[in-house]
């Protein structure tokens, strides 16, 4: 999400890339967490604040931080409104007219069988 | 002096910091440990006057004194060689540590060349030390692979400290190549010391002879500068080393 943002706005030199991207396979070394699994934790993480509020999509940062043997998750969401959207966000093919939003919560982690506007 | 990954200059960093060592007169050893594959006396120009290795002290087969080897250069410079025709298995944990204890009361520093990778000749060659000097250069594979052996030599509750090979100033400046700055926070490590990419170390190692020998090179001043820290001085990064104001400060901040 992050490197979709940075390669749409502005070049980034590749030393920031690389750090980028060493901080994210050194905290999935550190986790035993494949990257990919690193991106979907933030996709539903960013899914789940907007059930509760709504959340400016575009500007949403998530990152990893370590200190010493910690590591630390830092989100920056900022919130556009704290009611929940009445509907999805459009901008995504949806599943469909069916009424959806009810049911639709589940506990396990397989978000991606959702239409999930963050993905 | 360990790094995880090959070829990042950890036998050169070992040759060139135990030099300024011994140049500074403390009694130094080298060790060896990367069995089978020896190579520190061929860095430090010693390789026609080896007559015992490691595995021959561990094996009993001649005593510690007779397989060091003295560098005439340097007067308290020693080096331990590997054995060449055997593999890391002919050797323990614990002998490699005992070889190791018996050699620190000979000496003031013994610096252990550590084999790349993490496995049974890695595992050896910490066995005995008291401090783990991670060598790495500004690359991401090398980065990587000093995250993991941090990891490892921590795991064994041994202090780390950095030192960054191959910096080249003008591609950090440009973003090409990542700082001093960075690789010290990913790793999140104490730094040592910052040797820059300089091809006369090539030439030196061609002929066998430290670069340090030389104190007029550039590298021989980063070398001295690395081993007065390890003597406890405080040593300013100069300004080809240079760490931004900001950073220090979290680095100081870090620190206490």
């Amino acid at each position: 999400m992050i490197d979709l943002f940075n390669r749409l706005f502005g070049k980034q030199t590749s030393s920031a890339t690389a750090k980028e991207r060493l901080r994210l396979v050194l905290l999935s070394d550190h986790l035993s967490l494949a990257p990919e699994l690193v991106d979907k934790l933030k996709a539903e993480l960013i899914e789940v604040l907007s059930r509760y509020v709504e959340v400016d999509r575009t500007k949403i940062e998530v990152n990893f931080e370590q200190h010493d043997s910690a590591i630390a998750m830092m989100a920056n969401v900022p919130i556009l409104s704290m009611h929940p959207p009445k509907v999805e966000t459009p901008t995504h093919p949806g599943g469909g007219d069916a009424p959806k939003r009810p049911r639709r919560r589940r506990k396990r982690p397989t978000a991606t069988s959702n239409p999930a506007p963050a993905s | 002096m360990t790094s995880g990954k090959g070829g990042v200059g950890k036998t050169t960093t070992t040759v060139n910091v135990g030099a300024a060592l011994a140049k500074r007169g403390h009694r130094v050893i080298l060790v060896d440990a990367d069995i089978g594959l020896r190579n520190l006396d061929l860095v430090l120009g010693l390789e026609k006057r080896i007559v015992f290795d490691l595995v021959e002290v561990v094996e009993g087969r001649c005593q510690l004194k007779q397989a060091l080897i003295k560098d005439k250069r340097f007067e308290s410079l020693q080096i331990l060689p590997a054995a060449q025709t055997r593999d890391k298995d002919s050797v323990t944990e614990e002998q490699f540590a005992r070889v190791i204890s018996d050699l620190a009361e000979m000496a003031d520093f013994v610096l252990i060349d550590c084999p790349a990778g993490i496995e049974r000749g890695f595992r050896n060659a910490i066995a005995g030390a008291d401090e783990a000097i991670i060598v790495t250069t500004p690359e991401v594979s090398a980065i990587r692979d000093a995250d993991r052996v941090i990891g490892k030599v921590s795991e064994k509750k041994l202090p780390v400290r950095l030192i960054i090979n191959r910096i080249r100033p003008e591609m950090v400046r440009s973003g090409d190549m990542l700082s001093v700055d960075d690789v010290c926070e990913i790793l999140s490590a104490e730094l040592l010391g910052i040797i820059p990419d300089d091809e006369e170390v090539i030439d030196t190692t061609n002929r066998g002879e430290p670069i340090v020998l030389d104190p007029t090179k550039r590298l021989a001043i980063m070398y001295d500068k690395i081993a007065r820290r390890i003597e406890g001085e405080i040593v300013p990064f100069s300004n080809l080393e240079a760490r931004g104001f900001l950073d220090r400060l979290l680095g100081g901040l870090k620190a206490g």
